[in-house]
């Protein structure tokens, strides 16, 4: 009854949130994008066992797969990137809803795919390889696509922009945003409770021991980066619509920002666990959001003094250090002796 | 597609440019191969992965930039931004390095990678985010009709990053320090058995390092250019050489920066020098799934 | 959960408070803003293009205010750093609308920064008028509220290349035998000045020997410069704003190449001849204005007039050549006055039609608008350093000097 109350509040604060604060529509939505790509990385960081440093790889592509859908499905992609082109090329409303929803599907697909033709690769190297190595992915990505012309190289993407209100339009990518997000939130809650869950668990315990007991660990380990990577992709793709004009460097394959961002609200907020990577999120947002505001020019270095001190001193997270202090909280009973026990 | 052609057909068509391209591989490469020695020297003695290796170089490569810049000898600066470099390195140990030592591998990746972020940051408020280089006044040896031109002043950073090596070589074989460092690399509890302070050895070691990465770094302001966040791309050739090379393994270190450096540039010759960081980043994929593929055949995984 | 938030929007809130400075005059202050690299890989021109913004709004100042039906106005600019990079000039967009309330927009420097900031001003329907923004690629998204100064990209180095085919032509050989190397940087400016080098040299039937990208902090481009010896073209081209004029001229220096005719562009802006002297003999540049053009307006007085009161006013520039990123800009300010006063309100719909009916001549040229928003009436010249001189050499209707050809390096 309590759980009832709770989650339907808090459906009432998404809901209510963004006529609340009409003036931070836009934050508000990129909270919740931090929220959705800090629940996908924590899939296979937290849950699974493997960082990756790279996830921000399906985030650009994303980005740029919902957009050459969108243009691919008017115009010829080509002429529509041409340094050069000097005519008009635009949308009717009804080819730019029809592009963000197959855009943004579409995107998430392609990840998902990706995703698994890249782990079959990169789920052979473990611990720091794993990182490094899907790092190197989302960084050498960037720089190809930047040489690209068919999809426009170093002048990036231009969509057109959001038909019609502005007010609405706001809304309109708040409540996508915050929709992908909720429908993750469930699916992970899901997920967590089922076998699947516990195959993914178990091979972050010992990945050789999860194989001798006849988990076909490369299985797993593709499907779950498989489904982070569609989510990543979708968020990915919403935000293209979002930016209308995006270049691959620093706004898609934004390795330093959005890239390490995720795995850092993870970390803050707790890792392997369901509600750390959300509360993270909103905890790091804040922060960050502060930081650009009132340290403008030194937002980097705070940002990377947070990233030091969470790793270094506070790895549990917030949820890690709440499990500590109130046990009681998460139905664990301290007893006397000082030993924790599992409720149903 | 038809430029690549064209640009593989001028290394036949003019092969004085094939030497033109490995005379600069190699003057490159050597300098890379310092900063993976030290990369290696960490990775082994003490098994942190320092990402923010490349912003040790790029900090060095500042702090002789800056006292050129204030009328010093730009050769004096090496040895001030090893100096200055030993000291950031201990710094950066005390408060971040010693406290993830024992830690999980990522835990060491992630905390020096916020360590590259905050030092890029500072370097770019400290110096502003144009890039820098030492114009010294050398001349240039014009070889082949001047196709092959080799300033002398890289010429002198490629001797200077030979002293330097074979310097810390002696010193690991000889000094007690450089044999204490060695016996903890093999077996760090064993050494702490026998008496030695592996804390001591582990902050000299990671001092070590960063000082080494200055020197390089002030090498490189004076054979080519530094940015504040040319700092990645270093880490990354640091990472390519030493996984390529293996740990403790100083000639393969050294064979493998020349590689490196070799590799680049025929790579941003072929493909154009739009291409140069793609190139960086795909030969450390490429030395990944190399190494992959060696160690499946034995089957393992590469941890 | 969203309680943190709130907080931050307290926060914010009391941050938008921006103080207006009190002008000297009795006149209200019109707020503008700008989002302009002040730092980072195109510093110079941003630099460059906000001493153009200044000296306009002093001159403005100066002559009494922008008179808005019997109401007069100085202009004043929140001006951020976007250190060169696109999703900060867009978040800083966002910022100077939502969050200090700007309705009006001056532009920022590059065209990789105007596209990455015109979707928000036309998402929130500000008008802004660039001066630093050529590519085409800025005037075919059917945008209403931009509107800039400028001659678009393509049109920088065309008379470069018609002076080829002249050139080959008069030494007896057809245009056809003319052998070009471009070299651009990977940014929307300079892939569009291609794009129009490409065309006309397609048109003359050219062989394109080289065709590369420079590297992007625009330092290094001896690589390039090694297959130039190697391919010995007619002509090269090369535009990277000025960090990729000034790697250029001190490459080709360095390097010891002979092409015969060399075009860059951001001459000027980068101070090629305070900075290289010599080396930068006879290399053509681009220009988007000239001062020994014969242009005139009420304010500014003549072109040359305009060069000298400003070296007056900035006098960091006395010993070099006002570059025209520093014109445009201030054109860009005349503009938004001119409209300001023909549209009589500070209703932002009144003066985006005032904008875009604009039919104006000033020191800088003629500026009128197409549907698109860029400017049409206004041509391009090139000119040649010669003895570090900038001497007007084409188009021909507006040339004072015959070129040197081919270049005599040092």
């Amino acid at each position: 009854m309590r759980k009832i109350l709770f989650y339907s509040a808090l459906l009432l604060v998404i809901l209510a949130s963004p006529f609340l604060f009409p003036d931070f529509r836009t934050q508000l939505a990129t909270l919740w994008l931090m929220i959705i790509v800090s629940l996908t990385w924590d899939m296979t960081g937290g849950q699974m066992g493997y960082n990756s440093l790279g996830n921000i790889f399906f985030y650009g592509t994303g980005m740029y797969v919902a957009a050459l859908i969108t243009i691919g499905m008017v115009h010829p992609v080509g002429e529509y990137t041409d340094a050069s082109r000097s005519e008009l090329m635009l949308f009717t409303d009804g080819q730019y809803f029809t592009g963000v929803l197959v855009g943004c599907l579409g995107a998430g697909l392609f990840c998902a795919v990706s995703a698994a033709i890249l782990g079959y690769v990169t789920f052979g190297l473990r611990g720091p390889y794993f990182a490094i190595g899907t790092l190197g992915i989302a960084i050498a990505a960037g720089e190809l696509v930047s040489n690209w012309d068919w999809v426009g190289g170093g002048q990036g993407i231009q969509l057109p922009v959001y038909p019609g209100n502005l007010d609405i339009g706001k809304l309109f990518f708040y409540f996508l945003f915050a929709g992908t997000g909720v429908a993750l939130f469930i699916f992970c809650k899901w997920l967590y409770g089922t076998r699947f869950g516990a195959a993914v668990n178990a091979i972050r315990d010992d990945e050789e021991k999860a194989e001798a007991m006849g988990i076909h660990t490369l299985r797993y380990k593709l499907t779950a980066w498989a489904l982070s990577a569609f989510f990543v992709g979708v968020a990915g793709g919403i935000s293209a619509f979002q930016l209308i004009h995006f270049e691959p460097l620093e706004t898609a394959y934004q390795t330093i920002n959005l890239g390490i961002f995720m795995v850092v609200c993870v970390l803050l907020g707790g890792k392997g666990t369901l509600w750390g990577p959300v509360i993270g999120a909103i905890a790091f947002h804040v922060i960050k959001e502060v930081t650009w505001n009132y340290l403008l020019g030194w937002q980097w270095v705070a940002l990377g003094a947070l990233i030091v001190v969470t790793v270094v001193y506070f790895q549990d997270g917030i949820m890690g250090w709440l499990v500590h202090k109130r046990p009681e909280w998460f139905g664990i009973r301290v007893e006397k002796k000082d030993v924790g026990e599992e409720a149903a | 597609m038809d430029q690549i052609l064209g640009n593989i057909s001028l290394l036949f068509q003019f092969p004085v440019v094939n030497l033109k391209i490995v005379v600069d591989g190699l003057m490159i490469g050597a300098i890379f191969a310092l900063s993976a020695y030290g990369l290696a020297l960490v990775w082994g003695v003490m098994n942190v992965k320092n990402l923010a290796q490349g912003d040790f170089v790029i900090a060095g490569g500042y702090v002789a930039w800056w006292l050129a810049k204030k009328g010093m000898p730009p050769l004096l600066g090496v040895p001030v931004a090893f100096v200055v470099m030993w000291g950031l390195g201990w710094i950066a140990y005390k408060l971040v390095i010693a406290r993830v030592i024992e830690r999980d591998l990522f835990t060491s990746l992630l905390a020096t990678f916020g360590l590259a972020i905050i030092m890029a940051q500072m370097l770019n408020l400290l110096f502003g985010s144009d890039t820098q280089s030492i114009q010294l006044q050398y001349d240039t040896l014009y070889l082949f009709d001047g196709f092959v031109d080799i300033p002398i002043a890289k010429l002198l950073g490629v001797l200077m990053a030979a002293a330097l090596a074979a310097g810390v070589v002696l010193f690991m074989k000889n000094s007690r320090m450089g044999q204490a460092i060695r016996a903890t690399a093999q077996d760090a509890r064993a050494a702490r058995v026998l008496g030695i302070d592996t804390e001591k050895v582990y902050s000299f070691t990671f001092s070590l390092n960063a000082a080494i990465c200055g020197a390089a770094g002030a090498i490189i302001v004076m054979v080519w250019v530094i940015q504040p966040f040319y700092g990645i791309t270093h880490s990354v050739r640091s990472f390519v050489i030493v996984t390529a090379a293996g740990l403790g393994n100083l000639p393969g270190v050294i064979a493998a920066g020349l590689g490196i450096g070799i590799a680049e540039q025929y790579g941003a010759h072929i493909f154009g020098i739009g291409y140069q960081q793609a190139i960086a980043v795909l030969l450390l994929l490429l030395v990944l799934v190399f190494r992959l593929i060696q160690q499946r055949r034995m089957r393992q995984s590469l941890k | 959960m969203k309680k943190p938030l709130s907080l931050l929007g307290c926060a914010l809130g009391a941050s938008l408070l921006v103080a207006n400075p009190a002008s000297a005059m009795d006149c209200e202050t019109l707020t503008l803003g700008s989002a302009i690299s002040l730092t980072g890989k195109y510093a110079t021109n941003g630099i460059h293009a906000k001493n153009g913004y200044e000296f306009a709004i002093q001159k403005i100042k100066d002559a009494g205010g922008v008179k808005i039906g019997d109401k007069c106005y100085n202009f004043n600019v929140i001006y951020y750093d976007d250190e060169s990079k696109g999703d900060r000039g867009a978040t800083l967009a966002e910022r100077l609308i939502n969050q200090d309330k700007v309705q009006y927009m001056l532009g920022p420097y590059s065209s990789g920064l105007t596209k990455a900031i015109a979707p928000v001003t036309e998402k929130y329907q500000i008008p802004m008028v660039e001066a630093e923004g050529a590519s085409r690629s800025l005037f075919n998204q059917g945008y209403k509220y931009l509107f800039a100064v400028l001659s678009t990209s393509e049109q920088y180095l065309a008379s470069a290349v018609t002076l080829a085919a002249e050139k080959a032509e008069e030494s007896g050989k057809t245009p056809s035998s003319v052998k070009v190397a471009v070299a651009v940087e990977n940014d929307p400016f300079s892939l569009d000045i291609r794009a129009g080098v490409l065309e006309d040299a397609g048109r003359y039937d050219m062989q394109i020997v080289v065709d590369e990208q420079l590297p992007r902090d625009l330092s290094d481009m001896s690589a390039i410069l090694t297959k130039v010896k190697l391919l010995k073209p007619d002509l090269l081209i090369v535009s990277g704003h000025s960090k990729g004029a000034a790697t250029a001229v001190r490459q080709i220096s360095e390097q010891k190449i002979s092409t015969p005719m060399i075009a860059i562009t951001h001459c000027e802006a980068a101070d090629v001849v305070g900075n290289f002297g010599e080396s930068a003999n006879d290399i053509l540049c681009s220009t988007q204005w000239a001062e020994t053009l014969s242009y005139e307006d009420p304010l500014f007085g003549t072109a040359a007039n305009y060069e000298m009161e400003f070296k007056g006013a900035f006098t960091e520039y006395a010993e070099k050549t006002v570059p025209y990123q520093t014109a445009q800009a201030s054109a860009a300010v005349y503009v938004f006055k001119d409209a300001f006063e023909r549209a009589g309100s500070l209703d932002k719909e009144a003066v985006r039609d005032a904008i875009a009916e604009t039919d104006l001549m000033t020191f800088y040229g003629a500026i009128r608008f197409s549907e698109f928003g860029n400017n049409i009436a206004k041509p391009m010249v090139l000119r040649q350093i010669q003895d570090g001189k900038y001497n007007v050499v084409a188009p021909s209707k507006f040339a004072s000097h015959k070129v040197n050809w081919p270049r005599t390096p040092k």
